[in-house]
């Protein structure tokens, strides 16, 4: 649905340009959340604008939907931004306006008749449970409630694509986790592809499916999260399971065990003990619900050499979890 | 001289006032008209042609954004830099080749109307450099165009800003308007120079200031109502910095009227 080739971006001139975007290339399924994940200057927020041609890349290109959004200028790709809805950190309503006129303005913006904006704009708000507010100004409602004002002032000219910079960061965690369940919500009712940015892992874990690692401009690993916390050495499945940094013990070998959905409920260390006879303790472990899903990752100390590590590893992937030394 | 206990000396001074409060307002307020409808697109057009910002481009030309630009910051600093007395001087052939004559309430406010532009295009630059620019980028993520941006976003976002700025333009016209009795214009300006100043009549000076302090007062009161109840400028970023006062430092016009009985210390000896 959204297909980022080879975008680069960078800013200013000479030695003092900054690379904000260095050949980056993702790839976003249609009805797939996707999260970006990064520190802050890592070129997240540069990336989402190139979607909507807010930031147009100097090289690369982004299609969505099968369109070259980076060959397009005026009306053609404000037309175009009509299927695409974005919402903001700091939700940008107008203040001056209300609630129902600030979601009236997308539709005004697609050219929708007049007289078809205002219930059109209470049924968006209605979609987000704000119905009740229609006539207050953004200002005398919560955070939260002016996020879902975002949210149906983005979905209000019928996108297929919505983005998210960083909706739920200037928000409490109860607010975060009832706007990240909204816009699953929204994504599954109407079959919507979310890109989402964020520094929050959190996020990625409540509500995406596959994501990206940002670093200085470069995308450092990307996939399905099933698939990332099963790739050894994940650093995106590292932050989702927080065992900590591994260090080493004489005479073991560090071992991590990654289980998923059904195999949580199988006894593998147990099994592990009884097939090798082996005292392995536990250093860390981290059980998690990623994307509604339990999973789980704990981290062993293995007595023994090399040799014992790959028999455990091989024994704990046959059981179908899993597993791989850390550290060898 | 002033006969203060003759029987006609109050009903003429009311008339006096009267006339000159009207001559006053009227300038004022033709001159106010005209600079707000050619001062508030220009304030707009010289935010908005600076770079990145959603006129950077008119009609897809970058260059023709930033000569625009230059152009307008040129001229408005140009506005400014001239005193009023030497503007309305300077401005006597246009205002003749106008209005064939430069005499009078009329023709006055032309230079009145060409010093408040200036001042009030700064005002309405302030009022837009004000708005969020997270706005602009939330209506351009929405396909909207420039027109339903300036419309529907910079415009009540601005509107309160400006109205306080609009006050403060008045207050100058007025001040402004008070010079205008040297080319002749009326105005209450002119009564305290023919009266108070040329005939040494401390009731007609009284009289004026009392008017003036009660016009600006009325005018500030009713502005600064009116931007309260269209909503005060956002202060999700902190407070705020006062456009008015912002452009009131941006003032550099001396307003003083010099006062003929005590005279200013001779700058060489005479």
């Amino acid at each position: 649905m959204i297909s980022i080739e080879h975008v680069s971006r960078r800013f200013g001139d000479g030695p003092d340009a900054v690379v904000a975007l260095d050949d980056v290339s993702i790839e976003v399924a249609k009805g797939q959340i996707f999260g970006v994940v990064g520190q802050s200057g890592a070129g997240k927020s540069t990336l989402l604008r190139t979607v909507n041609v807010l930031e147009r890349p100097d090289t690369g290109r982004v299609t969505v939907d099968g369109v070259d959004v980076t060959a397009l200028s005026g009306q053609a790709l404000r037309n175009e931004r009509h299927k695409i809805g974005m919402v903001f950190q700091h939700f940008n309503l107008v203040g001056n306006r209300t609630v129902a006129q600030n979601v009236e303005f997308a539709l005004e913006a697609t050219g929708a008749a007049k007289k078809d904006r205002r219930p059109k704009a209470l049924d968006m708000l209605d979609l987000v449970g704000l119905a009740h507010r229609a006539d207050d100004r953004p200002g005398q409602l919560s955070g939260g409630q002016r996020q879902r004002v975002g949210i149906a002032r983005a979905l209000a000219s019928g996108p297929d694509v919505l983005l998210s910079d960083e909706a739920t960061s200037a928000l409490d965690p109860e607010t975060t986790r009832s706007i990240l369940e909204l816009i699953r919500r929204l994504s599954r009712e109407l079959g919507l592809t979310v890109l989402l940015i964020t520094h929050e892992m959190e996020v990625v874990k409540r509500i995406c499916d596959a994501a990206a690692l940002m670093e200085t401009g470069r995308v450092i690993e990307q996939g399905g999260l099933d698939e990332l916390i099963r790739t050894p050495g994940s650093q995106v499945a590292a932050e989702l399971f927080p065992v900590g940094e591994p260090h080493r013990i004489p005479g073991h070998r560090i071992v991590d065990v990654t289980y998923t959905g059904l195999s949580a409920d199988r006894p593998v260390i147990a099994q592990l003990a009884r097939d090798f006879g082996l005292d392995v303790s536990i250093l860390g472990a981290a059980l998690e619900t990623i994307n509604g899903h339990q999973a789980g990752r704990t981290r062993l100390a293995v007595p023994g050499d090399e040799h014992t590590a790959r028999q455990v590893v091989d024994s704990l992937i046959a059981q179908g979890v899993t597993a791989w030394e850390v550290l060898a | 001289m002033i006969d203060v206990s003759s029987p006609t000396f109050w009903p003429q001074l009311i008339a006096v006032l009267l006339e000159g409060t009207w001559e006053t307002i009227y300038m004022t307020a033709i001159a106010m008209a005209i600079t707000f409808v050619v001062g508030l697109p220009l304030g707009i057009i010289l935010v908005g042609t600076e770079q990145g910002r959603f006129l950077e481009a008119p009609f897809g030309s970058r260059a023709l954004g930033r000569v625009i630009n230059a152009l307008l910051g040129f001229i408005v600093n140009l506005g400014r830099s001239v005193p009023f007395i030497v503007l309305m001087i300077a401005l006597i052939p246009l205002t003749r080749w106008l209005l064939g004559s430069f005499i009078g309430t009329g023709p006055a406010i032309v230079p009145l109307t060409l010093i408040a532009i200036p001042f009030f295009v700064r005002v309405v630059e302030i009022a837009v450099r004000e708005v969020d620019p997270g706005l602009f980028e939330a209506a351009e993520s929405l396909g909207a165009s420039r027109w339903l941006l300036v419309r529907r976003v910079l415009l009540p976002q601005a509107t309160p800003s400006i109205l306080l700025g609009t006050a403060t333009t008045i207050t100058s016209i007025i001040n402004f308007s008070a010079m205008v009795g040297v080319v002749g214009g009326g105005g209450l300006g002119n009564v305290a120079l023919t009266y108070g100043m040329q005939r040494y009549s401390s009731i007609h000076i009284i009289g004026v200031v009392i008017i003036l302090f009660a016009l600006v007062q009325l005018i500030q009161w009713a502005l600064t109502a009116l931007a309260r109840q269209l909503g005060a400028p956002s202060t999700r970023r902190g407070p705020k910095k006062d456009a008015t006062a912002d452009a009131q430092a941006h003032l550099d016009v001396d307003l003083t009227i010099p006062d003929p009985r005590r005279p200013t210390p001779p700058s060489s000896t005479s």
